[in-house]
């Protein structure tokens, strides 16, 4: 428990670094479209560890399909349900600031609908969990879990392709500052996303916990 | 190998003397597909030649994927009956046996609702006359319902075990098939305009095709075990 309240306090003091720096840094090349271009920090990061969650949830479930241990169904549910709610906040936020930099809410640009279709198919993940037994709910959710993962490059790959896109990132608007930002961002939220992982992992061996006491309980009340 | 692809085969065989008898599946599988044609041809409205060619591949997709939806959803629910699944498993070979004989017994349904489907779509779309290279269409068809297929059959087994039953199939399956459909669709239309990358597609709808079929035969023990 120590070391959860460590991280906790640890995640609350990186996120509060980077939205101080987000205040700080200053871009000439975004600024033209006013101070929105500071969701960057948090848009790009959110993807990113969202992304990062998807993958942990396909190497989870790897590990449980093979070695039946519990800890690891616990794992990829608890970072699947990380990796739904940051890619809703990707898709929030890129929404935000498209709005701002292109003037619509939506564009039919890869990347978007790339993470569009992705937050899609863990939602289904998650969907797929609440409605199957206890018993069978850690084996069958594994095998959608890697079926789920290793579609996205393809998705990728073919919407990319289909929509002909024009490069929409200016070459020169990086700059080493707004990338040091980035860093930052990455770092706080990988902080971030392994405190809720770590919490939510303990929640559900609390409730694998409980059931298994009411299942003992139930079983001396026959006998 | 040889004692292995004979016990494909039964399973095969199996499905279809009892499509044969029952004649339950395919009958609606081809209903709903022609219903999809007819829906949309009344939802877009009247179109000239140029709409028709633009809209066409989609609604074609749509039909084959929402009437292979409902064969696949019933695929395994047969299975659940009186144990028969449990009775297959108990037979002296790999499970991986089961999954390959389910996926060719749905691809055959699915392929002759394609084709009939096909022969109204011609009528209704005038798709004889817009398309220029038919052997090009069969390819396409051929490799973007074996992709469809084998993910499906995967997810039919997975979906029979939830409470919803069947339901949860279009939930799981749409998302994970965007690629195929993307894929048809966008080389169905580079048939229709003639030009258009449709090697391009075809290449990565194999792509999709072998590595979602192996994925799925690798894993379909994990389902059908628990």
């Amino acid at each position: 428990m120590e070391k959860e309240k460590a991280l906790g306090i640890l995640s609350l003091i990186a996120i509060s670094t980077l939205i101080v720096i987000s205040f700080l840094i200053k871009s000439p090349f975004f600024q033209q479209n006013g101070d929105i271009y500071r969701m960057l920090f948090f848009h790009v990061p959110l993807a990113w560890i969202a992304y990062l969650a998807f993958f942990i949830v396909m190497i989870s479930s790897i590990f449980y399909l093979k070695k039946e241990d519990r800890k690891y169904d616990n794992y990829a549910a608890a970072s699947a349900e990380i990796g739904v709610i940051f890619a809703a906040l990707t898709l929030i936020t890129g929404s935000i600031w498209a709005r701002a930099e292109w003037g619509v809410w939506w564009r039919w640009d890869p990347r978007l609908t790339t993470t569009l279709v992705t937050w899609i198919i863990y939602v289904a993940y998650l969907t797929l969990r609440g409605s199957l037994s206890e018993e069978r709910k850690a084996r069958l959710s594994a095998v959608y879990g890697i079926i789920a993962f290793i579609s996205v490059p393809i998705s990728y790959l073919s919407i990319t392709i289909s929509l002909h896109p024009q490069p929409i990132t200016g070459g020169g608007g990086i700059s080493s500052t707004i990338a040091n930002g980035l860093i930052v961002g990455v770092i706080a939220y990988t902080i971030l996303y392994t405190y809720i992982l770590r919490i939510r992992k303990n929640t559900f061996e609390s409730h694998d916990e409980v059931q298994m006491i009411e299942k003992n309980r139930r079983r001396t009340n026959t006998e | 190998m040889n004692e292995y692809l004979k016990k494909v085969q039964s399973i095969v065989w199996k499905d279809i003397i009892i499509e044969l008898r029952m004649k339950e599946m395919l009958n609606t599988m081809l209903i709903f597909s022609i219903l999809v044609i007819l829906i949309s041809s009344f939802a877009f409205g009247t179109f000239n030649q140029e709409m028709t060619q633009s809209i066409a591949p989609g609604v074609l997709w749509i039909a084959f994927t929402f009437a292979g939806m409902l064969g696949l959803g019933r695929s395994f629910i047969s299975e659940k009956d009186r144990g028969c699944l449990q009775g297959m498993m108990l037979a002296p070979t790999d499970w991986s046996a089961i999954y390959i004989g389910k996926t060719i017994a749905n691809l055959i349904f699915m392929s002759i609702m394609e084709i009939l489907t096909l022969i109204v779509f011609v009528v209704l779309f005038n798709f004889g006359q817009i398309i220029t290279s038919p052997l090009k269409f069969v390819l396409i068809t051929i490799v973007g319902t074996f992709g469809f297929v084998s993910v499906g059959t995967l997810l039919s087994a997975v979906s029979v075990n939830t409470k919803t039953r069947e339901m949860l199939l279009p939930v799981l399956l749409f998302p994970v098939i965007v690629p195929i459909i993307i894929g048809a669709v966008e080389a169905t239309l580079s048939i229709i305009t003639a030009n258009g990358q449709f090697w391009g597609w075809v290449r990565i709808l194999v792509a999709y095709d072998i590595i979602f079929f192996t994925v799925s035969a690798l894993s379909f023990n994990y389902v059908i075990e628990g």
